[in-house]
């Protein structure tokens, strides 16, 4: 038996199937979330963690985030992954403020968080006196799947992000 | 020649300028004038052939009349022997360097310089090493605090005061049990 036509036909046959409906800000979320391209700031023991995480066993590739990028001008995340001494902080402040919007950055252990066990004249006191952190990682050195917790949380964190608000301000504002 | 016939030998040879000798668990110590220390670090280069300067350390004993001390930490890989010769400075003085005799004295000095503050008399490079160039202090003198001082250089660094929320936690190794023996707060309250 052979099913009639009219059993498959939609409005449109030929991208049946390819269209989703969403918000732009749902969408652009989207893609973003999925394609971190973090900014490796890797000062201390951290850094190790970090590497960990990137690599096979760990494989932070899984949740899009593994091009790690040695240029901030090709990088959308901060991971501070260290002590930030003072005399390395303003070099750190340089790095993010050369990184294009929209960009995020994650504290990553007790150091780049708060100083850590460093009350110390050398060292900054949590690297969110110089820069915003998005997400702050515990841990002395955290895990690599710490690490990859604060990347999804940073990946939460973006999916419930206004990424049109200037844009509609904008428009809000030129319709006045 | 074992270190403590070295000792011997020098003191036979500086006589008046070796202060005293202290020998603690096969350690040989030796106390020297400050006029005195460079001929006899030179001689303990070139005539009992220490050829490696293992560290050159300062202390300050804040508060004591010459207030600061130069610790040189000599070993000889012909003969195996360690010898420590020490010398007090008084505040303010500079002291020779040993750079000539050591080439790796000149980065041991930069950093007694840049942490201690004692300026060494013939240095080629006396510069800061671990602090920017341009930071006001020396932190490893008594007098400043164990939080830091503000300190500001437009485009350079910056430096401010750590919050020591109730710290330092100190530990009593000599405690009789392990609830005393953990790190507490020793602040005055």
């Amino acid at each position: 038996m052979v099913a009639p036509a009219e059993v498959h036909a939609a409005y449109d046959s030929k991208i049946e199937g390819n269209i989703v409906f969403t918000k732009l800000d749902a969408a652009i979320n989207w893609m973003r979330k999925n394609s971190l391209w973090p900014m490796p700031m890797g000062l201390a023991c951290c850094a190790i963690e970090m590497m960990a995480a990137a690599c096979s066993r760990y494989d932070l590739s899984r949740f899009g985030a593994e091009v790690m990028r040695f240029s901030p001008r090709q990088a959308d995340v901060m991971i501070v992954a260290g002590t930030v001494t003072y005399k390395m902080a303003l070099a750190v402040k340089r790095i993010w403020d050369q990184m294009p919007e929209p960009k995020w950055c994650i504290a990553m252990g007790a150091c780049a968080s708060s100083g850590g066990m460093y009350r110390s004249y050398a060292v900054l006191q949590g690297v969110d006196q110089i820069i915003p952190v998005d997400v702050y990682i515990s841990g002395c050195p955290p895990r690599p799947e710490a690490l990859i917790e604060g990347m999804m949380r940073l990946q939460r964190k973006i999916e419930g992000e206004s990424s049109m608000h200037d844009q509609k301000q904008q428009l809000l504002a030129d319709l006045a | 020649m074992n270190a403590a016939q070295m000792v011997t030998a020098l003191k036979e040879k500086f006589g008046e300028a070796v202060l005293s000798t202290v020998e603690f668990r096969g350690e040989q110590t030796l106390n020297v004038t400050p006029a005195m220390t460079k001929p006899v670090l030179k001689y303990c280069h070139d005539e009992l052939s220490f050829d490696y300067l293992v560290d050159i350390s300062s202390v300050d004993h804040s508060g004591e009349e010459p207030r600061f001390e130069m610790v040189y930490e000599l070993y000889g890989y012909s003969h195996n022997e360690h010898l420590r010769v020490k010398c007090r400075v008084a505040d303010e003085v500079e002291v020779p360097t040993v750079s000539d005799i050591w080439p790796t004295a000149n980065w041991h000095e930069r950093e007694i310089y840049d942490m201690m503050g004692i300026k060494f008399e013939g240095h080629p490079d006396l510069r800061r090493i671990l602090m920017w160039d341009g930071y006001p202090y020396f932190p490893l003198r008594k007098e400043f605090p164990l939080a830091g001082l503000p300190s500001e250089m437009p485009d350079v660094a910056f430096s401010g005061i750590a919050p020591m929320a109730d710290g330092p936690f100190v530990t009593s190794p000599g405690a009789a049990d392990t609830v005393t023996r953990e790190p507490r707060s020793k602040r005055d309250v």
